[in-house]
């Protein structure tokens, strides 16, 4: 783990802060705490909303969760609603969905894959690789994408469509829909939804090669930089099917270290917590996970699709192994620990999600209506877990014997990758900002960092009576603090203004 | 033979019989006025005040004035949709209508009445009540966030099943549906969720467990048409030959 988590003495440095990080979903800052003569001392990814999922399920009846947990996300919430609607799957007892439903299911979550890849890449992060670093900050996002490059905007918003389809097709809405249900799903595709689906599925395929195409010129340009900007080596974690295909949907944990050797394979996810822990940091509302069995400063890992392809044994659809087995050779047998990569390796996933969905498009069984397994209701745990555009996914609930839940523990992907992207940013610093006076595309290389990792901070920020909690009261017109509340982890409350400042 | 009774709504004319209130006449005539307290299988109430209308200049409740010939009645002007719009606001934040997670979104009569009403946000500050969820029933479920005190269950469950279920308890902003027995638990009672009072319900209050959002969306009951042209849980059951329960 990088030095830089803490400063030895903060009060004699200079704050300097990145709020709020740019293109990227949620709200977060970075602040960077710097002496006199420029050289970092602190560096530090900080989450500054706070949602609290967590807590406000409690009470609420078990057939609500996959529609109400889902609106953490307004990028990914069909992660959030099969994860949940897995876990629910298991608060009734039931163990085997009927095929349609699983296939229904796997198709919504594959559109799901594509349209968040697609957001990611052609909306959010498309201008760190098509505009310098120092490019006027006006034109550096989709806009200046548009204009300079129109027909790579084009085709980002395509992508995305089509994938928003496949999830109203799928879940009733583009966003926030009700598909996945206690047991199965609401609806299997008609079959006009099926052709009108398959219409334009080989031309995203097209798309999709040449936006893998793209991001291998773009390592090719530099490759140099793009290996080592901000690369960390670290552990992995992701799902794999039970013979190592890569599995977006269902699949046994599998963690590797930083050689590639195997920490765990094929473990039932529902006993994640045997492997792993979270600790909490007092300056973060994220949690900090890692593998119990290495510790907090050796086991934290990276999930997301950098993880997933380096854990992969192969990829079960021909386009995106091909591509996999190129991306894999550049780590001579290790695995790839390059930040950049997360980018490469989010748009081979793309490309496999839609060979996925014209495979599942082409199965008889999506017209199926047998739609639902039934269940008995006992006071139970389920736990679901699913790999979500940006990693594994945990949902673990426990229910009563009424059906209402008491108690939910959400380990959402953007939370694996916590001490990860705070040690990207203080590599970044390190190496690039270190006793050089800060100025904007400067400070944009740790946007670019964080970014890699696609965070979706609004989803996240879940961990309720843990960590600090600072109620401040602002001057509407001036902005100027006139009060701040602050509770402590220990749960004493305070009235402290200054506290803020020192708190970053 | 004698001229037909008749008054007009908003300049249509409306035919009535003795004994029918305005509401009642337009319903019978094919003229929707927004309701959520009523239902034609019960006394009218006059509680929720949804129905209000000018009448010859005055503001009424129309499930409750009796109809009367020549009367002037008018509904759709915005005067009238602005205080129906009022009422649906306050009725909303002083609950916890979460429409975007609620099972009976789509199908509830509360959420197709404020689109008909026009009305698009809550505008007043939400009350934000804790009311915990009664899930003690083994095929019933109770979410009092959702309840706006109707009393359609209270009613439905004295007048038709007998069984006196239900009450509301307290006056005025304490006023709140209770559970007639000591622990005040819907499993304490002989409640079944066959009952009339399982039907009524025009939120989301009284659920059956274990089926929520089983119809896709598209294909609830207000997804494709609003509440005027679909009519509601009443409008459904007098269509099919629902009977009145004085």
């Amino acid at each position: 783990m990088s030095t830089l988590e803490t400063a030895a003495q903060s009060d004699t440095l200079c704050r300097v802060a990145i709020d709020p990080l740019s293109r990227v979903e949620g709200h977060g800052k970075v602040t960077l705490l710097v002496d006199r003569d420029h050289r970092i001392r602190q560096a530090r990814l900080h989450i500054v909303e706070f949602r609290g999922f967590e807590k406000f399920i409690q009470g609420r009846p078990y057939w609500e969760l996959p529609v109400v947990v889902q609106r953490l996300c307004g990028i990914c919430p069909v992660s959030h609603h099969l994860a949940a609607a897995k876990a629910v799957d298991q608060l009734l007892g039931i163990e085997q969905i009927p095929p349609t439903a699983e296939k229904i299911r796997r198709l919504m979550h594959y559109g799901q894959t594509l349209q968040s890849h697609a957001v990611h890449f052609f909306h959010l992060a498309s201008p760190d690789f098509l505009f310098d670093f120092d490019d006027k900050v006006a034109h550096r996002n989709v806009v200046g994408v548009m204009a300079d490059h129109p027909d790579i905007a084009r085709q980002g918003v395509k992508l995305r469509k089509y994938g928003q389809e496949v999830i109203r097709c799928t879940a009733g809405k583009r966003v926030h829909g009700t598909g996945a249900i206690p047991g199965g799903v609401n609806k299997s595709l008609s079959l006009r939804e099926r052709n009108d689906l398959l219409t334009d599925i080989d031309l995203m395929a097209q798309w999709a090669r040449n936006i893998v195409k793209l991001m291998k010129i773009a390592y090719q340009a530099n490759p140099a930089y793009f290996i080592h900007f901000a690369t960390i080596r670290t552990n992995y974690l992701s799902l794999t099917r039970a013979d190592g295909a890569l599995d977006l949907y269902h699949g046994g944990l599998r963690a590797k270290n930083e050689q590639g050797a195997l920490l765990f394979d094929h473990l039932d996810y529902r006993r994640y917590a045997q492997v792993l822990r979270e600790q909490v940091k007092p300056w973060s509302y994220m949690k900090f996970p890692f593998i119990n069995s290495l510790g907090p400063d050796k086991g934290w890992y990276r999930v997301g699709p950098l993880a997933r392809i380096d854990n992969c044994d192969f990829i079960a659809t021909p386009l995106a192994e091909e591509e996999r087995k190129e991306f894999m050779a550049l780590g001579n047998g290790e695995p790839i620990h390059v930040t950049l990569a997360y980018h490469w390796a989010r748009m081979i996933e793309l490309l496999h999600a839609i060979e996925a969905i014209k495979e599942l498009l082409l199965d008889p069984d999506i017209f199926g209506d047998e739609l639902v397994a039934k269940g008995e209701m006992a006071p139970r745990e389920g736990i679901g877990v699913i790999e979500a555009p940006r990693g594994t996914l945990f949902h673990h609930y426990r229910m009563n014997e009424d059906g209402l839940i008491e108690k939910a523990n959400l380990i959402v992907s953007t939370t694996n990758n916590n001490q990860a992207m705070n040690e990207s940013i203080r590599q970044v610093a390190e190496r690039y900002l270190d006793g050089k006076e800060l100025t904007e595309p400067l400070l944009n290389q740790i946007e670019v960092a964080v970014r890699a990792y696609d965070p979706c901070l609004s989803c996240a920020t879940h961990a309720l009576g843990q960590m600090p909690l600072y109620v401040e009261l602002v001057e509407e017109e001036s902005g100027t603090l006139v009060d701040c509340l602050v509770r402590d982890t220990d749960g004493t409350v305070r009235n402290e203004a200054s506290a803020l400042a020192a708190g970053n | 033979m004698s001229e037909e009774l008749s008054f007009t709504l908003d300049g249509r004319r409306v035919p009535f019989q003795d004994g029918q209130t305005i509401m009642t006449a337009a319903l019978a005539a094919g003229f929707y006025i927004p309701h959520l307290c009523f239902n034609p299988e019960f006394t009218p109430h006059g509680s929720c005040r949804v129905c209000l209308v000018k009448i010859n200049g005055r503001m009424q409740a129309s499930c409750t004035t009796p109809a009367a010939a020549g009367q002037t009645v008018l509904s759709e002007i915005e005067e009238v949709r602005e205080m129906r719009r009022g009422i649906l606001q306050m009725l909303f934040v002083e609950g916890n209508h979460v429409c975007p997670a609620c099972e009976k979104s789509g199908a509830c009569q509360l959420q197709a009445v404020a689109y008909y009403a026009g009305m698009l946000a809550p505008h007043y500050t939400h009350f934000y009540p804790r009311r915990p969820v009664d899930a003690s029933h083994p095929d019933a479920l109770i979410d009092f966030n959702r309840c706006i005190l109707c009393e359609l269950c209270v009613r439905a469950s004295r007048d038709v099943d007998g069984k006196n279920v239900f009450a509301v308890q307290g006056r005025g902003i304490k006023a709140h549906l209770v559970v007639n027995t000591p622990s005040g638990k819907l499993g304490a009672t002989d409640f079944n969720i066959t009952d009339k009072a399982a039907q009524v319900c025009p939120t989301g209050t009284i659920l059956r467990k274990h089926s929520g959002y089983e119809i896709p969306i598209g294909q609830r009951l207000y997804d494709r048409k609003p509440i005027n042209v679909v009519g509601d849980v009443a409008a459904l059951a007098v269509s099919k030959g629902g009977r009145r329960h004085d």
